[in-house]
């Protein structure tokens, strides 16, 4: 009986998590204005990856890293690939989320049925996963044809920049519980955009004083930008474990704590 | 369906729902009537498992909402007071997508959205999306959704408030026809006409508590008189006639702009009035109805 009552309340139901992501489908095959947003995602990366990457990095001739010699280009495609993985998940955990949750009450409807809010949270963390993994599908493409990396690490660095996804969309959805109104989202892009331009993304984090780097060290789009580089370039070392394990943590720390705020707003 | 005792929802310092009974049966229509803020919203979302009761016993259906949320929720229909269907979502889209929810297969999600729009009129929208819909529109949409999983309890809060007089018309038409299905119905309003075309049996809340219940005509008859007749005098105040019409009818109740006087025989009452030398310049004599015994029980200070 105790373990049924349990089990009714820990285990999330694989297939109300996957209505909860048919919803999102659902969106899409009821007219063009969401496949607007979710194709216009995918340029930002590819497009600094052009503009700083090949572009600057024309005046970079090579660049060292501990003992290995790279182009500048192949140093900052990996980043722009884990800032895709990041950016796509966000998206639709911040925006899209909160919209849903504040203003058009989406949710609400949601819970009047049988789905949970954990449900419903692993749902749109698993949908903004496939989200920014179309992202880091096509940016791959893009480094393989560029010769940026190989197809075989590429295949490797796909699940790596799923978990970047996941991690950075579970702790997305956790803020967007919190956030008291639009103004808020201009505090968090603040901090999105210093990660995306500190975090050893275009410059490696060793040049930065000490303590800048500790700083830097302690912020996730860091620990993405390191597992997904070490893949791509084909480095690998036990270190990445510890980015995994931050990841993981990160994105169990999400959901969590989503969760939660969603059953105390909505379930009172 | 319901079975309530003691039941309290409190939110911190406040208590929104203090202590109430309640017996739904099924096939029933029932209604809870009150105020804003009388406390009818939060019994709802009790009822339908999305709000912890605070205090007291609570089973729908025969189960625990705190431990059977989901199985209990699988067979309910909830309307909301305030539409949440999805925007970004077409009509049809709506229906289905919220079937998956109740992990009803695809193609039978389509089967009962077809057939479902077509009970709510809304054949020719099935592909517009939700926000050009009038509000009429909306609400028969909701509605509908309430329906997809086929369920054995509809809980609607509020379902007219909004709604022009055809919109009203057509929904009160639905659900008198989902009733005569063998639908249960519990519903919130504070529309009398409405509570008096749509439920057997009602509930008058008042600061979180039932101050009466019974069938609307029961109530009608325990707490106001057959009839009513209102009055208007051109000369003074409503009020200064209280006392110069003392001893006719059973109850005085003086408005600003015109006096109502309850009695059992309205022409009687005016009979009087006229032997002891009134004249009214306005005299109406018509039946009591729900709106005076919700007055009478929860008072004409306007509540937020």
């Amino acid at each position: 009986m105790v373990t049924a009552i349990l089990a009714n309340r820990l285990v999330a139901s694989p297939s109300r998590i996957g209505a909860v992501i048919n919803r999102n489908v659902g969106a899409l095959r009821s007219g063009p204005s969401y496949w607007l947003v979710l194709v216009s995602g995918f340029f930002e990366p590819v497009l600094y990856l052009f503009s700083i990457g090949i572009g600057v990095g024309q005046l970079i001739p090579s660049l060292t890293l501990g003992d290995r010699v790279m182009s500048y280009a192949q140093f900052v495609a990996p980043a722009m690939l884990a800032v895709s993985a990041m950016s796509g998940a966000l998206a639709e955990t911040t925006f899209n989320f909160f919209f849903k949750f504040k203003y058009v009450k989406t949710y609400e409807g949601v819970l009047a049925t049988p789905v949970r809010p954990m449900e419903i949270a692993l749902g749109e963390l698993l949908w903004a996963t496939i989200r920014g993994s179309l992202y880091t599908g096509g940016f791959l493409v893009v480094m393989i044809a560029m010769g940026l990396t190989t197809v075989g690490w590429a295949i490797v660095a796909f699940p790596a920049t799923m978990l970047v996804g996941l991690a950075f969309g579970a702790v997305g959805m956790a803020v967007s519980t919190l956030i008291r109104g639009w103004q808020d989202f201009d505090l968090m892009f603040a901090g999105q955009f210093a990660m995306f331009l500190f975090s050893g993304t275009f410059s490696p984090v060793q040049d930065y004083p000490l303590g800048v780097e500790i700083v830097i060290g302690i912020t996730p789009l860091y620990h993405a930008v390191e597992l997904v580089r070490g893949i791509t370039t084909g480095a690998l070392s036990l270190g990445m474990l510890g980015n995994v394990a931050y990841l993981v943590a990160m994105g169990g720390l999400g959901v969590w704590l989503a969760n939660r705020r969603m059953t105390k707003v909505l379930c009172t | 369906m319901i079975y309530a005792r003691g039941l309290v929802k409190r939110f911190g310092e406040f208590t929104a729902v203090d202590g109430i009974d309640l017996d739904v049966a099924p096939g029933e229509a029932f209604g809870f009537l009150g105020p804003n803020g009388a406390g009818k919203s939060s019994t709802m979302r009790m009822i339908g498992c999305v709000s912890t009761p605070s205090g007291g016993e609570l089973r729908i259906l025969g189960k625990d909402p705190v431990r059977d949320g989901p199985a209990i929720r699988a067979r309910l229909g909830v309307c909301p007071q305030t539409d949440n269907l999805d925007p970004d979502l077409h009509v049809f889209e709506n229906l289905t997508t919220y079937a998956r929810y109740f992990g009803i297969p695809r193609a039978e999600a389509r089967r009962r959205a077809t057939e479902l729009l077509e009970f709510v009129q809304l054949t020719e929208k099935a592909t517009s999306m939700v926000e050009p819909l009038s509000g009429g529109m909306k609400r028969r949409l909701s509605i509908a959704r309430a329906m997809v999983n086929e369920p054995d309890l509809v809980l609607l809060d509020e379902p007219t408030t909004g709604l022009d007089p055809q919109a009203r018309h057509l929904v009160w038409e639905r659900l008198f026809r989902l009733k005569q299905r063998g639908v249960t119905l519990v519903l919130t309003t504070h529309y009398m006409d409405e509570a008096e075309q749509l439920c057997d049996r009602l509930v008058v809340m008042d600061g979180g508590k039932i101050v009466a219940e019974g069938s609307p005509r029961h109530l009608i008859d325990t707490y106001s008189t057959r009839e009513v007749v209102e009055l208007r005098f051109g000369d003074e105040a409503p009020s200064s006639y209280v006392d110069k019409l003392a001893g006719i009818g059973e109850r005085l109740d003086p408005l600003p702009d015109r006096l109502l006087l309850y009695s059992a025989d309205g022409d009687a009452a005016v009979s009087e009035l006229h032997r002891r030398g009134f004249t009214p310049s306005s005299v109406l004599v018509r039946r009591s109805t729900l709106e005076d015994v919700f007055l009478i029980l929860t008072g004409r200070t306007l509540v937020d």
